[in-house]
């Protein structure tokens, strides 16, 4: 056993000496100091730009928060486009443009997507009107129901009462 | 050896499940005694051989078995142990496992906690549990076989992603599963309703406690995933509206929904249909969770084991049990008439209220989350349905919902009087106005969000002190809280921890600092009211990792208040590097760091958060299970379940 001991660790201990020889990438973090602009009115618009956009090689992570190169490429696409002088509206077009509508995080509103967007009020105002119509109907239903047993219940209970 | 008893173990759960699904149904048909009682042994057998299978499983992972295919594939002989039996589920095969495991655990429980079940509705709740089950024995067996054999052992393997070698992580699924599989118990018991045509008070108090359990464990398993989301994914997110944290959210809101509409079944014979439709529903969505995870259809952080033959058997599955009930619902619903009558502004309406608002949220979650692929599929546009939309589309309902609630919990059954209730809840009501106007004017950022999340989790908290307040009436003899109800002070603790949680959420969201920038050793700096320091950097090796780990002094006013360690791991064995944020958990704020790459010009990136109410949010949610677990206790549970004794309390086996 111990011998087997060993030789994992020697193992683990290849493993480690391999792996400081190779280049591992580090976790690049999310947004990096150099990438900020110095104009911090700016900067705070390329913030909330970038929270709106989607990490194209990601998984539903926006480019804020991902690490990715290509967040990344796109945050400085950002800043630029901003130094540029353009509108937040012209950013996110020009990056509408080139990775078309996959890259919005919020969904537009054209299309067929109105769908999207009304489901949840449309299902909301048809489930208030269709309670409120059960409600209705059970403030007025004839309390006389509650007493009284079906028939079936009539037999159960004499089978009870027998058993 | 042992793997392969564990193999033939799994293989004869199938069978007995397959025994189990077939003969109490007939039985319960036919009015045959026999044939029904087969029910219960079979329960508990099907229970102890995936346990046996499972413990042969955890067996192969603990002593690092490489000639396992699963083990290659997810475990290193240097990982730590408690990694080492967390592996068992952190994969799809384990993970499935996992879930037949908790699935035939409910059906034993309900077997022997069924005893005061009239014989043909516990037969037949078993007998549709365990065809659950005989679908997912076939889909491990068949698919996703964990016991699959090496021909040639490698040496190591091939180690566990990193991201899950975690504490908080190793018992995030359990939890989940527990609540997700939780569900498939009042599945079985509408389903069995439906078929018995009969659903009464009594029904409605067997399938309270599952619902209620499930919900628990669900609360407490999506709390654990979002609170690792927080401190491991290193910038402090807690929510991202992933496809799959979607997939256990939507069971969370059905399930708190049905364990709403239960109580007006038990109490008042009223919202019968509704209340089996959203039984069977609540384990539809956990079904199709489990497929969006399983497919690969959505891709996600989460998705593992992606493979579209694994997914069709899913799809089929879902298709099939969804299908199925809702066929039979169709047939059958008719044939439950409401009993109760009761008034327009009465406790009932108030639950129909909480439900159309929950079942609402969750449809909005729901279209969101599908969205995407019925777009590409239907219209031929890749799109992406993000945080933004769900921040959009679906708070208004939660906060409708916050609104409403302390008013709607108060309500008495029939009816209810408002008058009365709004002048007993005016001193919550100025109190959360109050909160508003204070944050209002203090704040700095003039987002509204703080203060109407504030303004909501106050109201909702003084709301449920109001309401257990109110319980004690004009006596003021507060001995008399003590002997209330569990139900009631579970409702007050549960509901409150709703409203800390709106609170944490929106105090997040609205007031969180930032500072990003190259931090010089020795140098200080300032976030917000605290001064931060980087002392040292220094390298370290951990068990399967190399580590960059800072030395962090955080100041406020000149006195250190907190010396924290942020590292940088780098897994050489899975070739992933991860972040630890250090953060000094505080009950208004976290002060949350995070270390990054040496520049080449000197010094370290640092990230630095301030993170007001951030605890607030898992505080929450405990209260919330805490409330859940509370009314869990209650007397009528208790004694509803040891009605008749017919099998020696031994409680839950612990795994």
């Amino acid at each position: 056993m111990t011998g087997l001991g060993m030789l994992r660790k020697l193992a683990m201990l290849l493993a480690l000496v391999l792996a400081m020889g190779t280049v591992l990438p580090g976790p690049v973090l999310a947004v990096q100091p150099d990438e900020m602009l110095d104009d911090p009115a700016l900067e705070a618009r390329a913030r909330e730009l970038s929270k709106g956009l989607r990490c194209l090689v990601c998984q539903n992570e926006n480019i804020d928060d991902s690490n990715a190169s290509l967040a990344r490429d796109l945050r400085l696409m950002v800043r630029e486009r901003l130094v540029a002088g353009d509108s937040d509206e012209e950013v996110v077009a020009f990056l509408v443009d080139r990775y078309g509508e996959f890259v919005l995080l919020q969904p537009t509103t054209g299309g067929w997507n109105w769908l999207l967007w009304a489901a949840g009020p449309l299902l909301f105002v048809l489930a208030v009107v269709t309670g409120g119509i059960y409600i209705r109907n059970r403030s007025r239903a004839a309390p006389a129901t509650e007493a009284g047993l079906t028939p079936e219940e009539k037999a159960r209970l004499e089978e009870i009462l027998k058993g | 050896m042992i793997t392969e008893l564990g193999h033939f173990a799994l293989i004869l759960a199938f069978l007995v499940a397959c025994v189990q699904a077939v003969v109490p149904m007939v039985g319960a048909q036919k009015r045959w005694p026999g044939w029904m009682a087969v029910a219960e042994p079979a329960a508990t057998a099907q229970f102890l051989l995936v346990l046996l299978s499972f413990a042969a499983l955890t067996h192969a992972f603990v002593t690092s078995d490489f000639s396992l295919r699963l083990v290659v594939m997810n475990s290193h002989s240097a990982k730590p142990m408690l990694y080492k039996i967390s592996g068992v589920w952190g994969n799809h095969e384990g993970s499935m496992l996992l879930w037949v495991l908790i699935l035939a655990l409910f059906g034993a429980m309900a077997a022997w906690f069924g005893g005061n079940l009239p014989p043909s509705l516990r037969a037949r709740v078993l007998g549709i549990q365990a065809m659950v089950g005989v679908a997912f024995y076939a889909f491990i067996l068949f698919t996703s076989n964990p016991f699959l054999r090496l021909a040639v052992p490698p040496f190591d393997g091939q180690d566990l992603n990193p991201l899950l070698q975690d504490p908080g992580l190793a018992f995030h699924p359990p939890f989940l599963y527990l609540g997700y599989v939780g569900l498939s118990i009042c599945f079985s018991f509408a389903a069995a309703a439906l078929i018995e045509g009969r659903v009464d008070a009594a029904w409605g108090r067997w399938v309270r406690p599952w619902t209620l359990l499930s919900w628990v464990f669900l609360t407490i398993g999506i709390a654990l995933g979002s609170w690792w989301a927080y401190y491991e994914l290193g910038w402090g997110g807690f929510w991202f509206w992933d496809p799959v944290e979607n997939a256990s959210f939507m069971p969370w809101l059905l399930a708190a929904a049905l364990l709403h509409s239960a109580i007006v079944v038990e109490k008042r014979e009223a919202l019968k249909s509704w209340t089996i439709l959203l039984a069977i529903l609540a384990f539809s969505f956990s079904l199709i969770g489990t497929f969006i995870v399983r497919s690969g259809v959505l891709t996600s952080v989460h998705a593992f084991a992606t493979d579209p033959e694994r997914g069709v058997f899913i799809l089929a599955i879902l298709v099939i049990f969804t299908g199925g009930s809702l066929t039979l619902y169709a047939a059958r619903a008719g044939v439950m008439q409401a009993k109760g009558v009761f008034g327009v502004v009465s406790r009932e309406s108030a639950l129909v209220a909480n439900n159309i608002l929950l079942a609402v949220a969750c449809f909005v979650v729901f279209v969101g989350t599908l969205w995407p692929l019925v777009a590409e599929m239907l219209f031929q546009r890749k799109l992406s349905v993000g945080a933004p939309f769900f921040n959009m589309a679906f708070t208004p309902f939660m906060v409708l919902l916050g609104l409403l609630l302390p008013i709607g919990s108060m309500l008495s059954w029939k009816r209810g009087k408002l008058g009365r209730i709004f002048r007993q809840l005016v001193p919550a009501m100025l109190l959360a106005l109050a909160v508003a106007g204070l944050f209002w004017t203090i704040q700095t950022g003039r987002s509204l969000m703080g203060p109407i999340g504030l303004a909501l989790g106050t109201w909702l908290v003084a709301g449920s002190v109001t309401d257990i307040l109110s319980r004690i009436g004009q006596s003021r003899d507060y001995r008399r809280l003590l002997r209330l109800p569990r139900a009631d002070w579970g409702k007050a603790v549960a509901h409150a921890g709703l409203g800390v949680c709106m609170a944490g959420v929106a105090g997040l969201m609205a007031w969180q600092q930032e500072d990003i920038r190259v931090a010089q050793l020795g140098e200080p700096f300032t976030v917000g009211a605290y001064e931060i320091e980087l002392q040292d950097v220094q390298r370290v090796q951990g068990p399967n990792y190399f580590s960059t780990m800072g030395e962090v002094a955080v100041r406020e006013d000149g006195r250190e208040i907190a010396h924290l360690y942020p590292e940088k791991r780098d897994y050489p064995v899975a070739k992933m590097p991860t972040t630890e944020a250090a953060i000094d958990y505080r009950f208004l704020r976290d002060v949350y760091v995070v270390i990054g790459d040496q520049q080449t010009a000197g010094g370290w990136t640092m990230r630095v958060y301030i993170k007001p109410l951030a605890n607030w949010i898992w505080g929450g949610a405990i209260l919330m299970a805490l409330g859940g677990l509370l009314s869990l206790s209650d007397r009528r549970f208790r004694v509803a379940a040891g009605a008749r004794k017919t099998v020696p309390a031994k409680g839950v086996p612990a795994e």
